[in-house]
């Protein structure tokens, strides 16, 4: 106890004389979350986009004022041919180029229908979905104007007779940010229980300090404990600062139990700890820890289901998702804090975790060697 | 062990690294409280076996007692026995002097009260009361150096390893480290200690040279410098490295 007790307070003067870690504790959570809702945005403003008007009719130009007085698009002007509006995608200049062939108008009023064509950039596809369904969206308003004002045709058509209403559950406003606030305390806590772990103990190895632990007589088992307990006890309190910060200023709901989500969170920092002290077995310098706790934290991010569902995932990666400890807890923490899950919802994940988090563990003290 | 005098047994030591052999069939003794000066040019072999010798590295073959106790078996008790300063310094450097005595000794399990009066004394004789709270880093390398040795010896070990000690330390400070050693040996410790520097081989009760993972000449300086011919023990290293 007196041993452990010495490299405990060891490493806590350690951590907290490093000039980085405070503003690295309190500051990060803060800048994510502000970033996460004040600039990741999955809704679109300022479409730019561009007419090539070959009608010149009343009609098209009442379309494109239909976009122009939408909050959504920006009118980068008009232009009487083709090659125009591919100049403008080409130069970025546009995100969608509306053209109004000739005869547009007049084939709308002599045939009940008429075409336009719109042409959208879509190196980002998720963006240039949406500029079509907002597109489609105003399209579809003016078609009922039009049918009004000069076919006298109903606005909705009758023989629509299944009403739909929908109600989106969980989160009533489809709120991307209250999706996302979850996924980045996970992140955050990760980062934490991962990287300061394994770069701590490599960096005993660097400075020549872990060869002089190793000639004394204290037991690995007590060096580890020593080593893992003040960065899991650092990450909790992360989760918790980040939780209270969400909470007070970004609205983020907590319906379920916090005793639950802790519980949970203090397994989950187990296994991630683990993989830490797994990883600077690997590693002699602190470049090279960084380098594989930057692989292995980018792809189980990528994997966990943090921007896309993992049920949309092709059946091999979600099996990978097994020993993925990033899907667990991001599962496990939205359904607790937005769903308000009990352990009896979560007792899979929670089995499961914990198997992982014993075996990693084991896995990376019998890897962690005293002698060579 | 035969003989009860003597704390370090090394019988036929191998130590491979594939094809190279980094110790070959090292036998030798260390006898309680004596100097051991372990000499050899660079790659020669001597961090390899001082490694060995405080369980830090598997042996390939061979018997090795330290203190009483086998390496292959009582790793740890060793290590209770032992001290051991490297050729890499070893303090932390983000901490304080007095944080890292406290630390060191406290992983041998010495007791807080214990520590405090001991740290006391040593910064009293190492003349650092006044900046006991000054970080490693911002301490001279000397005074690192010292340091570092006494830490080595905080707990009081049977044998301390010193792994090139005083390497890249001014004259003056390297007298002043080996006066420590000499008090350490008095008091009853075994110094066991690798060094470049040929004058230090002179404070040495005996010195052992060796070249290309062996040993080539073991005795008192005085009976090397004898038997090569030589004045000083620079000469009789020179003579066994360039295999004349």
């Amino acid at each position: 106890m007196r041993i452990l007790i010495s490299i405990l307070r060891k490493e806590f003067i350690q951590i907290f004389r490093n000039k980085v870690m405070l503003p690295f504790i309190f500051i990060v959570p803060i800048i994510q979350m502000v970033v996460l809702v004040f600039a990741a945005n999955l809704e679109m403003k300022e479409i730019r986009f561009y007419t090539v008007d070959l009608d010149l009719s009343e009609t098209s130009r009442k379309l494109r004022y239909e976009f122009s007085a939408s909050p959504f698009f920006r009118d980068q002007g008009t232009g009487f041919s083709l090659d125009e509006g591919e100049e403008m995608l080409l130069r970025d200049k546009a995100d969608l180029v509306l053209v109004f062939d000739e005869g547009f108008e007049e084939k709308l009023r002599k045939e009940n229908h008429s075409s336009i064509q719109l042409l959208i950039n879509a190196i980002n596809s998720a963006k240039a979905g949406l500029v079509n369904a907002y597109s489609e969206a105003i399209i579809r308003d003016f078609n009922q104007d039009v049918r009004l004002e000069w076919l006298g045709l109903p606005a909705f058509e009758a023989i629509e007779n299944i009403d739909v209403s929908y109600s989106y559950w969980y989160n009533p406003e489809l709120n991307y940010k209250i999706y996302m606030l979850p996924a980045i305390l996970v992140i955050l806590v990760t980062i934490i229980g991962m990287f300061l772990t394994a770069m701590n103990l490599v960096r005993e190895k660097e400075m020549g300090t872990a060869e002089q632990i190793n000639v004394t007589p204290i037991r690995k088992f007590h060096f580890i404990i020593g080593k893992l307990l003040p960065f899991w006890v650092i990450a909790l309190f992360e989760l918790a600062f980040g939780l209270t910060i969400g909470k007070i200023f970004f609205g983020l709901p907590i319906l379920g139990n916090l005793a639950l989500l802790f519980g949970f969170a203090s397994i989950y920092l187990m296994a991630v700890l683990g993989i830490g002290l797994l990883l600077s077995t690997f590693s002699e310098t602190q470049q090279q820890v960084m380098f594989l706790a930057f692989f292995f934290m980018l792809t189980f991010v990528l994997m966990s289901g943090i921007f896309t569902p993992v049920e949309s995932m092709p059946v091999w990666a979600q099996k990978v998702n097994i020993v993925n400890p990033f899907a667990y807890f991001m599962r496990v923490i939205r359904m607790i804090l937005l769903k308000g899950s009990g352990f009896h919802d979560i007792r899979h994940e929670f089995v499961s975790m914990f198997i992982y988090a014993v075996s990693i563990l084991s896995l990376s003290v019998w890897r962690y060697r005293k002698i060579h | 062990m035969e003989n009860p005098e003597n704390i370090i047994v090394v019988n036929n030591l191998v130590k491979r690294y594939g094809d190279f052999t980094a110790n070959d069939n090292l036998c030798f003794e260390v006898r309680k409280g004596e100097i051991f000066g372990f000499l050899g040019a660079n790659g020669a072999g001597k961090t390899t076996a001082i490694r060995i010798l405080c369980g830090l590295s598997y042996p390939t073959s061979g018997e090795l007692n330290v203190a009483g106790f086998d390496v292959y078996t009582q790793r740890e008790l060793i290590k209770r026995n032992i001290g051991y300063m490297s050729q890499k310094f070893s303090l932390y450097d983000d901490l304080t002097i007095a944080e890292n005595i406290r630390f060191y000794a406290g992983i041998y399990g010495l007791s807080q009260k214990v520590i405090k009066s001991r740290t006391n004394q040593l910064l009293e004789r190492l003349g650092m009361e006044e900046i006991r709270n000054r970080l490693i880093r911002d301490v001279p390398l000397g005074w690192k150096q010292k340091l570092a040795f006494s830490v080595a010896v905080f707990h009081n070990p049977a044998v301390v390893f010193l792994d090139e000690p005083t390497g890249g330390v001014d004259p003056v400070t390297r007298r002043q480290f080996w006066e420590m050693i000499n008090e350490a040996a008095e008091e009853g410790i075994t110094v066991f200690v690798t060094t470049h520097y040929m004058d230090e081989a002179e404070y040495c009760d005996r010195v052992s040279i060796m070249v290309d993972g062996k040993i080539a000449a073991l005795d008192t300086p005085q009976n090397l410098k004898k038997s090569y011919n030589t004045n000083d023990m620079n000469g009789v290293f020179l003579t066994l490295a360039r295999g004349d």
